[in-house]
């Protein structure tokens, strides 16, 4: 079936594509581990933070928050309905995280040095807390993940004890999950309240940590339903689309809440005025605003737009747009503007973040093809979704033969 | 010496460089002409005409930015007053750069080995002091101890007020530091970075962080009661399925 969606047009594109990047990025790594990051990146001491944070960083953990809004939707809030998309999120955000530790094991200045927060505490640093989440919920989605792998080599290995156990503490890894992950996604915010006059009142706030939990959860919502549908066109593998609506609803709510506080934190700290006159830094606000969390909201409102997978994932495309434009312009633009510096990443800053994403498109492919990640069914089952998304009664279309979440059952 | 301090009297420099000179020796640095903070100029002096020379150089803040920054503590503040980098613990994060409101910090961009580099009162010279103020022929940098330092910075400034602009640069600064400023004008006009937050600014990030013991607690109890909860009102409902189903069959 892969064959039948990818011609091998396309995938040999798709290789000679990676290839070249992959070289291309072991020549920028080799640079930069014997010449040291100005070598290869336009940071200086007065922009220390460039696109490797904000985009890679920044960026990266926030998209993988669909992994624990879901599993938590499944698991503690037990709605059962929405199993089969707790792997593919999963996967996102193990593999979000994986390329989160690469951009650090790339952007620190003495990457070796990556696990001193285990035994050099400073619980007073925000990038304490940070490096500890990031630890501890890479293993909490290590052995979210781990059952994709153990299913695959099961019988070969006799591994049924292996899923036993995991099953059993999967209530503790989804609670351990949700809980890093509030810390984590709301840390990220953290980071930027000990510079209150370099960033520009457009995006400094001390509500800075809230906002950025719940621009992750909606970014985390979104690009659940924008990957279900790239899996859908690429695999046709059987996504339901009334589950895509359901969840775009409670963006429609998570995107609502994150619009009025916004506003009203602006409207509090008198910033709305720095809008005007209308310059490069407010118009990047409004884009982020405007286009990025309410026309999608507003759109997601209306039955018309949830109803079809590619409308949602278009809809939902903007919201992780915006998501991005908000990380970006906290961590650049808003500096930029409040420090009167610049900083244009240089060409292989731009490699890397772009190389990072094709490594994990690369491996979300790769994993999809000879991992149990999505539900598996016969072809005749995959065509009766078909039309059964086409035109009939959405909420009927139960799929039998499931996988499970973390088991098979 | 108990708090260790440094007083900049901008009225006294006559911006012969001796400070820069000292402190590139101190810092076994080779000689050359400061023009900025980088990371091989821990101080340099601003030339703001008419003879007035303003010298830059790490604040030593009372609760410092960077070391509470810092996740691993490879910078703090030493009970004698001087904030200290120590490269071993560095990860190389850069968000003592970041969090900085004077941008001091500086680094070694272009070495695969790189060290934040800043001044560090000499901390390594021990009792004799910041080698800057040593070497000063006018008495333009002085050391000493914090409060004595503080009044005699006051003092000058409220006995000479043709002379001095009526303020102390580094009282009220992000908190307070341990290096003070008096000059002939405003010290922003001086070219001093124009550090508007009177609170130490490590303050700001703790109203964040202080909840995340509440965020676990109440969290996990929350999650695991919302489990248990759902869990129970499904079993309810498949155990009341099942009924049914026994009855119509």
């Amino acid at each position: 079936m892969v064959r039948e969606r990818l011609s091998p047009l396309r995938l040999g594109f798709w290789w000679t594509f990676t290839g070249a990047l992959f070289l291309i990025l072991a020549a920028i790594a080799y640079v930069r581990y014997t010449q040291g990051l100005g070598a290869v990146t336009h940071l200086s001491d007065s922009f220390p933070w460039g696109l490797w944070i904000g985009f890679d960083l920044l960026c990266g953990v926030g998209l993988a928050a669909g992994g624990f809004a879901v599993t938590a939707t499944v698991h503690i809030l037990h709605l059962k309905d929405f199993k089969p998309i707790v792997r593919p999120t999963v996967l996102t955000a193990f593999l979000g995280y994986l390329l989160v530790i690469a951009a650090l094991l790339v952007d620190l200045g003495r990457p070796w040095n990556i696990w001193h927060p285990i035994i050099m505490w400073n619980p007073h640093s925000v990038m304490f807390e940070v490096g500890w989440c990031v630890m501890l919920y890479t293993t909490v989605l290590s052995l979210e993940f781990a059952p994709m792998l153990i299913e695959r080599f099961r019988e070969r290995f006799k591994l049924d004890w292996m899923l036993k156990i995991l099953k059993t503490v999967t209530p503790v890894l989804v609670i351990l999950g949700v809980v890093l992950s509030t810390l984590h996604q709301s840390s990220l915010g953290s980071l930027f309240l000990i510079i209150p006059e370099k960033l520009h009142p457009l995006w400094y706030t001390p509500i800075l940590p809230v906002l950025f939990f719940l621009s992750a959860l909606a970014a985390g919502i979104a690009m659940t339903v924008v990957e279900s549908w790239f899996s859908r066109r690429v695999f046709g593998k059987p996504i339901e689309t009334h589950l895509l609506s359901r969840l775009s609803r409670v963006s429609v709510v998570v995107l609502a809440l994150y619009f009025v506080l916004r506003l009203r934190d602006l409207a509090s700290r008198d910033a709305f005025s720095t809008i005007f006159p209308l310059s490069q830094v407010s118009v990047m606000f409004l884009l982020e605003v405007g286009l990025g969390v309410l026309i999608p909201m507003v759109l997601l409102a209306f039955e018309r737009f949830r109803q079809s997978p590619k409308r949602l994932a278009v809809v939902q495309g903007l919201v992780v747009l915006g998501f991005i434009f908000h990380r970006l312009n906290v961590s650049i633009t808003g500096v930029e503007a409040a420090t009167g510096r610049t900083y244009i990443p240089s060409i292989p800053e731009f490699f890397v973040s772009a190389g990072l994403v094709a490594v994990g498109m690369t491996i979300f492919v790769l994993a999809c093809k000879y991992l149990p990640v999505f539900p598996e069914g016969p072809v005749a089952e995959v065509e009766k979704q078909r039309q059964l998304d086409a035109g009939m009664l959405p909420g009927v279309a139960h799929t039998r033969g499931v996988l499970g979440a973390f088991d098979r059952s | 010496m108990a708090h260790r301090s440094i007083l900049v009297d901008v009225t006294k420099c006559i911006g012969c460089g001796a400070c820069t000179e000292a402190c590139q020796k101190s810092n076994e640095q080779p000689a050359h002409q400061a023009r900025g903070l980088d990371e091989q100029t821990f101080t340099y002096l601003m030339d703001r005409g008419n003879d007035v020379y303003v010298r830059r150089l790490c604040m030593h803040c009372e609760q410092p930015s960077c070391a509470s920054a810092c996740p691993v503590s490879a910078l703090h503040k030493t009970a004698e007053g001087p904030v200290v980098y120590e490269a071993s613990k560095c990860l190389g994060c850069r968000y003592c750069m970041l969090a900085c409101p004077f941008g001091v910090p500086t680094y070694e961009w272009h070495s695969a080995m790189p060290r934040v580099r800043k001044c560090q009162m000499c901390s390594h010279r021990g009792d004799k002091g910041p080698a800057c103020a040593e070497a000063c022929p006018t008495g333009a940098t002085i050391t000493g101890e914090r409060e004595a330092l503080l009044a005699e910075a006051r003092s000058r400034v409220a006995n000479d007020p043709k002379t001095y602009f009526q303020r102390v640069y580094g009282v009220t600064e992000a908190g307070g530091t341990d290096v003070f400023f008096i000059g002939p004008k405003d010290p922003v006009e001086l070219g001093l970075p124009n550090v508007k937050s009177q609170v130490a600014l490590p303050d700001l990030t703790w109203q964040a962080l202080k909840h995340v013991p509440d965020v676990v607690l109440y969290g996990g109890v929350f999650l695991g009661g919302l489990f248990w909860l759902t869990k129970r009102k499904e079993d309810v409902a498949r155990v009341e399925h099942a009924d049914k189903g026994e009855h119509h069959g």
